[in-house]
């Protein structure tokens, strides 16, 4: 970058400055203070109280589970689209990204209503005498809200990288005697990892921290962690406590950055 | 203690109506009225917005109006600051919090002539729990706390909190996400007070609660009123002023006050300190406890009215003498109101819910 276009990326330093670095600055205060201002790790120790870890272990066991169900679902479609003409897999693309122009609140408090005891999907299981679906308030609805919810940023990096592909590579290994099967294990999968990681990164750190999902779907009797987090600043006024946590889950989100940053080196499974 | 349909809905375009506000303010001075503002800080649906229009109308003052879901989450938006609100409308034990704290400014009676005319002097009483010297509340609502029950899901009627801890209504009981409701169920049981602080009797209400765990469908706060409508459940934790709205939106819901005792609670409009428009605010509440006034809101939120000329305007006899939105108080000897715990009984309580949603 010539110094002369630097000014160019004032509005955004501004921008972060303000939104992000400073409020992070506010975290890392109160996360590392107490009510009378004096320095304390008891906020951050907090995480290892029995009701806190199995909170935390949780929210890592569900959101773990639906990055996985995530992958399984996103990557067949990702290679489906990436061997599609150009003009239909945009349509499916927008047809992906079209629920997301919707609130993401009101997606989720339809998904309430839908799994409901006397819900429209129990009403039409009824109707065709199957026995009813008795999800909803447990874990696993909550993993179906995060899967549903979470899924299209899945797919995108994963069809970024896999559209970056050269076809040559495909055809030399093909032409070598590789079987379709050796050809995906050795060539596509392994050039398909920057899109991976960083798919599984934007999956995995919203679950985890998320807090509307658990409580319109789980009925409020799971509690994960953003649940204990929310309650603390919205419920119980206690910011340092909140804030503390707070700083813990973000050392999980540091992980993930670090192995995004170790197998993404050139950003290929962005976004844009 | 609210009326509130789909609260997400709501708050997504109250924070819309905010953006709005905060820009059409920006642009011109529309955003008053000739006569300034004021701002309120409310409970979800919990007045007619007809009102507040007419309000408008006739003081030409223009109202801001914003909405909280508890009491919990509205104290430290008020406390911080962060909008200078001139009223809220906070329940009994958050008002006594809110005077040790100093945030309340004291109420100046001869400029809200229907307050002292209109609100029964009981309720004024009842007040004292928590405003000894009604310097600084005036009801607005108040009610019990109860349990509504389906008739025709139950297998015999239901009077007793204890009957939530039955095991043939597994998975359809809902229960209060609120801390001082939840475990006031529980230590109503046991017969203790729901003001208690005493570590055993609070290790054993949270295990009562821990062991009702596994039969809850689901643990809400304003969805139980359309979650019972829609029969999702058998029985739920309510507050008394849904039973009517309730009953006429599904005739088999019953609402009965537990054998062993309940909350009564008054909710009541407060000015706060440093209030910017205080004048304002004495015209907006004493506008409120007109008859006529009144009596709308009460049609229209259906939660009990301390108002008692707009009580004696209400039509329908049956309403007007309900058991229900206007009980005999002094037919209980087992009521109680919640009173501030202090700071570390809040977060002892909030310690023991917490246990009890993780578990």
């Amino acid at each position: 970058m010539t110094s002369k276009n630097k000014w160019l990326s004032a509005p955004y330093l501004f921008w972060s400055a303000v939104f992000i670095i400073i409020p992070l600055g506010m975290v890392l205060y109160y996360g590392l203070t107490d009510r009378t201002g004096a320095f304390t790790i008891d906020n951050i120790m907090a995480i290892t109280s029995a009701g806190h870890a199995k909170s935390l272990r949780l929210a890592l066991l569900l959101s773990f589970i639906s990055t996985i169900v995530c992958f399984l679902l996103a990557y067949p479609l990702a290679m489906i689209l990436a061997n599609m003409k150009v003009k239909r897999h945009n349509f499916i693309i927008l047809i992906f990204i079209l629920p997301m122009w919707m609130n993401f609140l009101l997606r989720t408090l339809a998904w309430q209503t839908l799994l409901e005891k006397n819900g429209v999907i129990n009403h039409i299981l009824s109707f065709l005498h199957l026995p009813a679906l008795k999800i909803i308030n447990t874990p696993a609805a909550i993993i179906l809200g995060m899967v549903y919810n979470f899924l299209p940023f899945m797919v995108l990096p994963l069809y970024n990288a896999l559209a970056k592909i050269d076809t040559n590579v495909i055809n030399a290994a093909r032409d070598l005697g590789a079987s379709h099967f050796y050809t995906f294990i050795r060539i596509i999968l392994p050039l398909s990892v920057p899109g991976i990681i960083s798919g599984i990164t934007m999956v995995f750190i919203p679950a985890l921290t998320t807090f509307v999902i658990s409580s319109l779907l789980g009925g409020g009797k799971l509690l994960l962690i953003g649940d204990v987090i929310e309650q603390e600043f919205t419920r119980t006024s206690n910011w340092h406590l909140g804030s503390g946590l707070s700083m813990v889950l973000m050392i999980f989100i540091l992980i993930n950055m670090v192995l995004s940053a170790i197998f993404d080196k050139e950003g290929e499974g962005s976004m844009l | 203690m609210k009326k509130y349909r789909l609260h997400h809905i709501k708050q997504i375009s109250v924070t819309l109506a905010l953006l709005l506000s905060v820009i059409l303010c920006g642009c011109s001075s529309a955003g008053k009225g000739v006569n300034g503002q004021v701002i309120v800080y409310n409970w979800g649906e919990y007045i007619d917005p007809e009102t507040i229009r007419m309000f408008e109308e006739e003081s030409g003052i223009k109202v801001i109006y914003d909405e909280f879901e508890t009491n919990e989450s509205m104290y430290p938006k008020v406390e911080s600051g962060a909008v200078a609100y001139d009223i809220a409308c906070p329940s009994d034990y958050m008002i006594s919090r809110m005077i040790q704290n100093g945030m309340l400014s004291e109420l100046d009676y001869a400029k809200m002539p229907n307050a002292r005319k209109n609100i029964g002097a009981q309720y004024f009483e009842q007040s004292r729990g928590f405003d000894p010297d009604n310097k600084y509340a005036i009801p607005y609502c108040w009610g019990t706390v109860g349990i509504l029950y389906n008739k025709t899901m139950v297998e015999e009627p239901i009077t007793r909190w204890e009957q939530l801890w039955d095991e043939k209504y597994a998975d359809n009981i809902l229960m209060q996400d609120s801390v001082r409701d939840a475990f006031m169920v529980s230590e109503k049981i046991c017969g203790f007070s729901m003001n208690t602080l005493d570590p055993e009797e609070l290790e054993t209400a949270k295990n009562l609660l821990i062991e009702q765990k596994p039969l809850i469908q689901a643990y809400v706060v304003d969805q139980v009123r359309d979650k019972m409508i829609g029969e999702e459940a058998a029985i739920g934790v309510i507050y008394s002023g849904e039973a009517i709205y309730t009953q006429r939106e599904n005739p088999n819901l019953v609402y009965v006050i537990p054998e062993e005792g309940t909350n009564v609670w008054i909710d009541a409009w407060v000015i706060l300190k440093n209030a910017p428009n205080k004048e304002n605010a004495e015209k907006f509440i004493d506008f409120m406890c007109r008859e006529d006034i009144a009596l709308m809101n009460f049609d229209y939120i259906t939660y009990s009215t301390p108002n008692e000329a707009a009580r004696n305007l209400i039509e329908d006899e049956d309403i007007r003498n309900s058991e229900i939105a206007f009980p005999d108080l002094s037919r209980y000897d087992n009521l109680e109101t919640y009173v501030y715990l202090g700071e570390e009984g809040d977060s002892l309580y909030n310690e023991l819910w917490k246990e009890v949603k993780a578990y």
